[in-house]
Formats: structure tokens, sequence, C-alpha cells
């Protein structure tokens, strides 16, 4: 299954992320942070594309928007054509169940529970009945290639399955994206290709991915590369596919 | 609904983990809740009990015998009123018994009168004072909850014709004849030897106030021979119908008053008594004992509570990643609320159950060595704090559940 194939670009889909002039400002004290300060952007299915940037660059912020963690102080976000500036928290927990799989640097598993009860808790969310989503949840292990590791719990696993665990909660729930926010930050390099290398099969098997890193070697394995810097986009580069017209705004 | 049901049982789940691997400190914790349970729960054994007694108590007092006397059946306050009133007179009974036979659907069955004093009671070299010395008539048996231990009640002809006999109580008895039966002996009261034809059996005492087994019962003319000094009657009255009691007393009065003579234009100068009007009058202290009881002892259970409100915030803080993570994942505000009140009162009902285990435990083995104290272990008991624990757990783990529930996902995500 570990068939790397980073010729390939897969035909742009939908837009899925619409955002226009998005800004968000953190009130910290008597100063106000300007975390973003207009950043616009679409974001189709079937892309893979990275967010790059320093550390302060608004990178985390800009994530948390896409993932439907926060919402923006002013501008536009539709998430599949629905307006998610205007919902409230359940609509946005309703949103991230159904659409986003999250992916995160630390794993956030459940230490106490198995990989299989790991993977199963988007499906409970979802109200999904206990024999189905015990069915999808082995499934998507077995996707990962976790299969004989259905009972382990995560201290009974090396960092590079537990990550493997984590996509796999982050796939259960077939979502619109899939947000990895450094996913291979906690991982030795060897382990961190292999990761990679699951992220680039699951773009070929139809997947639209967002990768949130500073690595420039992690990044090169997407096909756009969104730069920012001090809350605005640097630029913003299709790898494979040049003739594609940047959208980035200043 | 089915998905409110799956996030119920996914967080049963958790919190069963989540008790399993912090063993030490849910046991604490519940140690708590445990403590308090008990302390409430033997309170409230301690007041089944008391009420228990207390029924038995007014059983004996018969629930369709209305008791004609000189004196209500409560504290009055205005003592001079009752005390210059007429005196009663056994003789009532036969004007009453007369009414009663005249008056077609009557709701009152038989008038019985009774006399009593107090007086020492000898056989032998035993001496037992203070004794009820009771004189009535053979139906007195009608109204009467009593059973016989040996012998019989004395009968119409012993009763008219004012024979020296006598049924005697339990206690009498046992004073009296240790190692004998009092059958046929005789007894001396006032000098007048009295022939035993009965013994009562145990009938106990009222409250623990006094005991009704001090007590003798001879037939009312020779009652009247020997003890007509400073003694009081009292009237009994039966009724046919103890659910028209109302009715019942209301036609008594009104025999009582034609019996008395009463113009129209005065009160009545007697007292209707009844084991309801007693009843009302001591409700009110037992239940001041209850409440007072359970306040004090639900001190206990509210220390409990704040362990378990302090714990559930600990794991709150703890598990602040956590709840982000389950955020991204599609958690709604409700579904953290909810884990986190069940964590709670999952370890309450647990303090809960084995409180009550030990409280069972305790009041078996109070039981088995100290027969005649008051306890009542009730189911309702069980179901009572049952649901105080599960309502304590709900009460104690709101505020922590809360503030879980209103986390912002980006900053519990970043909590380390």
């Amino acid at each position: 299954m570990n068939t790397t194939n980073s010729d390939v670009t897969r035909p742009l889909g939908p837009v899925v992320i619409d955002i226009e002039n998005i800004t968000k400002d953190y009130v910290m004290g008597e100063e106000t942070v300007r975390a973003l300060r207009g950043v616009s952007l679409q974001i189709h299915s079937n892309e893979y594309v990275a967010i790059m940037g320093p550390s302060g660059s608004g990178k985390s912020t800009l994530m948390n928007m896409f993932g439907c963690l926060d919402t923006p102080t002013s501008g536009r976000y539709e998430f599949n054509g629905k307006n998610v500036a205007a919902m409230d928290d359940d609509e946005l927990a309703a949103i991230r169940n159904r659409e986003i799989g999250f992916v995160f640097q630390t794993f956030n598993l459940l230490p106490r529970s198995t990989s299989l009860r790991n993977v199963e808790l988007p499906l409970i969310y979802a109200g999904m009945h206990p024999e189905a989503r015990e069915e999808r949840a082995t499934q998507a292990l077995v996707d990962v290639g976790l299969g004989d590791r259905i009972h382990h719990k995560p201290n009974e696993l090396s960092g590079g399955q537990r990550q493997r665990v984590a996509i796999a909660r982050a796939l259960v729930n077939n979502p619109s994206i899939i947000l990895a926010d450094e996913p291979t930050g906690n991982l030795d390099s060897k382990t961190g290709e292999e990761i990679m290398a699951l992220l680039e099969d699951l773009y070929h098997r139809g997947n639209t991915i967002i990768l949130v890193t500073h690595e420039r070697d992690i990044a090169v394995h997407a096909r756009r590369t969104v730069h920012l810097r001090d809350g605005i986009i640097e630029s913003d580069e299709r790898g494979f596919v040049p003739q594609f017209e940047s959208v980035a705004v200043s | 609904m089915k998905r409110f049901l799956y996030e119920l049982g996914e967080s049963w789940k958790i919190a069963v983990a989540q008790m399993r691997s912090n063993m030490t400190r849910s046991t604490l914790t519940a140690l708590g809740v445990i403590i308090g349970i008990v302390a409430v729960t033997l309170m409230g054994t301690a007041i089944g009990g008391i009420q228990v007694g207390f029924d038995k108590s007014m059983a004996i007092f018969g629930d369709d015998v209305l008791y004609v006397g000189q004196w209500p059946w409560k504290n009055v306050d205005d003592w001079w009123n009752y005390r210059d009133r007429k005196k009663i007179k056994t003789e009532y009974a036969d004007g009453v018994n007369r009414m009663i036979a005249m008056t077609p659907n009557s709701n009152l069955a038989i008038a019985i009168p009774t006399s009593s004093v107090y007086r020492s009671v000898k056989y032998m070299d035993s001496e037992v004072g203070n004794v009820l010395i009771r004189g009535t008539v053979s139906d007195y048996i009608i109204t009467s909850t009593f059973d016989f231990k040996e012998g019989r009640f004395f009968n119409e002809l012993e009763s008219r014709g004012g024979a020296n006999v006598c049924v005697i109580g339990y206690d009498v008895a046992d004073a009296l004849f240790p190692s004998t039966s009092p059958i046929a002996k005789s007894v001396l009261i006032n000098g007048q030897p009295f022939k035993v034809v009965g013994v009562i059996s145990r009938q106990g005492s009222f409250l623990g106030l006094f005991s009704l087994d001090s007590i003798v019962v001879m037939p009312l003319p020779a009652f009247q021979k020997y003890f007509t000094a400073k003694s009081e009657a009292e009237i009994l009255v039966k009724v046919k119908d103890k659910t028209k009691l109302a009715d019942a007393k209301d036609e008594l009065a009104g025999v009582m008053r034609r019996v008395r003579g009463l113009p129209p234009e005065k009160k009545d100068d007697f007292s209707i008594n009844e084991q309801q009007a007693l009843k009302s009058t001591l409700d009110p202290i037992k239940n001041s004992i209850a409440i007072a009881g359970l306040f004090i002892t639900g001190l206990s259970l509210f220390v409990g509570a704040i362990g378990i409100m302090n714990i559930t915030f600990v794991s709150v803080k703890e598990r602040t990643k956590e709840i982000g993570t389950r955020k991204a994942l599609g958690a709604r505000r409700r579904t953290i609320l909810l884990q986190f009140l069940i964590e709670s009162t999952a370890l309450c009902l647990l303090g809960g159950i084995i409180g009550l285990t030990f409280a069972f435990l305790m009041c078996f083995l109070v039981g088995v060595a100290f027969p005649s104290f008051p306890i009542h272990f009730s189911s309702e008991l069980v179901l009572v704090s049952m649901l105080v624990s599960v309502l304590t757990g709900l009460i104690s783990g709101f505020a922590p559940a809360w503030s879980a529930s209103r986390l912002d996902p980006v900053t519990a995500l970043r909590y380390e």
C-alpha cells in the first residue's frame, strides 16, 4: 500500500474551503494581537496543501479556522458553501465531527482506551450504531496498516503506530478534509517518512489533505504550498500544476 | 435520541475506566460519600424505628374507639376551664347504650364504662406499686386489643355481680408470680383479696413512657365497692365503621349532651378523645426530631459532596487536553457536560451503595445485639438513599462539568 507516487496530481474537485479577507485578533491584557490580517484562500477537494510559515506567522490560527475550532473576527468563511462564521458551538462541533479529520502533532489519543475505542470516538459522537461503528473503525485501522493492533492501548504502541491510529480516527467519518498539524513533529525522520507515505496514499485514495508544518522536507510532499508571514499570505505555489492562478492577497 | 444513548454509554465506560485508573483517589473521595450515606441512612432507620414504635403504641388505643373523659388528650393552656368540669360518671355508659339502641343506623356500637385508680398490688411477701387498677364490664374485651397469656377475661356474670376476680397485666404477673401460675391465686389490693382469672400477654410500653403491662382489670361493681375515692371515669365507645369516625364523634357528642342534660347554649363540658387526636399532638414532636436529625447527618453528606466537587474540578483540569481532543472530534457541550456529570454521579452512587451496605450490616448487628432498640431498615430507605447519592453526584458535579463543557477547544488543545 505504500505506493508513493508523487508525480500524480489528481484533478481538482469543488471548493471545500472558501475564505475571504479574514482577520483574527486576540486580546491579551491591554494589547491586541492581530494573528491574521486579511487572508483569502480557496481549497478544493482533491487538493494536498501545505501551510508553511515560521512561528508567529498565524499558521496555527489559520489551521484553527480551517478546523472550525475558532471563528474569524471579521471576513467570510464558507465550508462546503455553509457560512461558518455565523455558527454556534454545537453547529461547529457537528461540522468538525462530520467534515474534518484532525491529526495532531502529539497524537492526542485517549490513553486508557484501545485503538478501536479511540477510532470509534467520532462515530459515537455522530450517533452511529455500535455494531456498525466497530466495523467501520476496524476497517479504518486495517486501512492504515494496524489490523493487528486493534485492541492495543496507546502505551503499547510505537510513536508511528500511535500516529497511524490518529490518522485512522481522522479518516473514519469520511471527512471532507484531513487537517494534519505537524503530523511528524514528534516522530523520528524514518517514521516521519512512513507517515508522509501514508498521507500520500490517502491522497491517492481520494482524500483532501491540509498539512501545517514548518519543515520544508515535509511540505514538499504537498501539491500546493501556502507561505504565511505576519498574518498574511506571502506566497501560494502549486507544485505540480504551475498554471494554477494564485489567489494570494496581501 | 439514539446518539444521546450512545453518548451515555460512552460516558459510563469512561467513568468506570477513570475510577479504576485512579483507584486511591476515587476510594478516598467516595469515602466522604460513604460516611455521609451511612450517617443519613442510620438516622433514617432510627426515625423509621421511632415511627414503627409509635404506630405500635398507638394501635393499643384502637383506631375504632372513642374515649369520653374530662380532659382532652393534648396540652391545654386554659386548664382551669377543664378542671371545674362536672366529673364523668360510669353510669353515662348505660345512658349512651340506651340512646344507641333507640337510634336507627347509629354509627356507635357500644359504650363501656371504665374507672381507674393507681394502687399497689400484693401477693404473699411480694408487692408491686403504682399499678393501674381499672374497673369495667365484661364487654371491655370488645374495645381492647390484648390477648391472654393464660386464663380468660371475667365473664358477664362476674361482671354484674361484682365478684372479687381480676385479670392482671404481664408485668404484675411477672413480679408477683415469678415461678408459678397466677391463675386461681388471690392478690391483695387495698387489703382486699381478688382471685386472678387471667393474665394479659405482653403489651409493651407507650413510647417507652409508661408500661401498659402494669395493670389490673376487675368488674366495675367490685371496683366501686373499694376504690371510689380519687377514681377517674372514662367511657369507651366503639364505633361501627372506623371510616366514619368523624360522624360517630358528632353523634356521640350529641348523645353525651343529652345524657349530661346540657342546654343548647352551653359548650361541651366533656372531651371526646381518639387515637388520631393523640397522634396529631405527638406528630410535630416526632417530625422535628426527624428533621433535626436528618439535617445534622446531612451535613456529613454535604462534606462528602464538596469532596466530589473538588475531585471533579481536578479531573477536569487534568484532562483539559482530552476535552479539547474530544471537542475537535465533534463532542458537543452537552456531551462533555454529561461525561463529567456521570463521572461524579458514578462515584457518588458507588459511595452510596457501599455506605448503604455498611449501614445495613450495622443495623443488622444492632438488631441482633439489642432487639428492643428502635431501628427499622426499609426498602424505601434504600431507594431514597440511592436517590440522594445520585442527586449529590449531579449537584456536586455540575459546576466542574459546566466549566469543562464551556472550555474553548483551541485553548484546551494547547493546554499542557
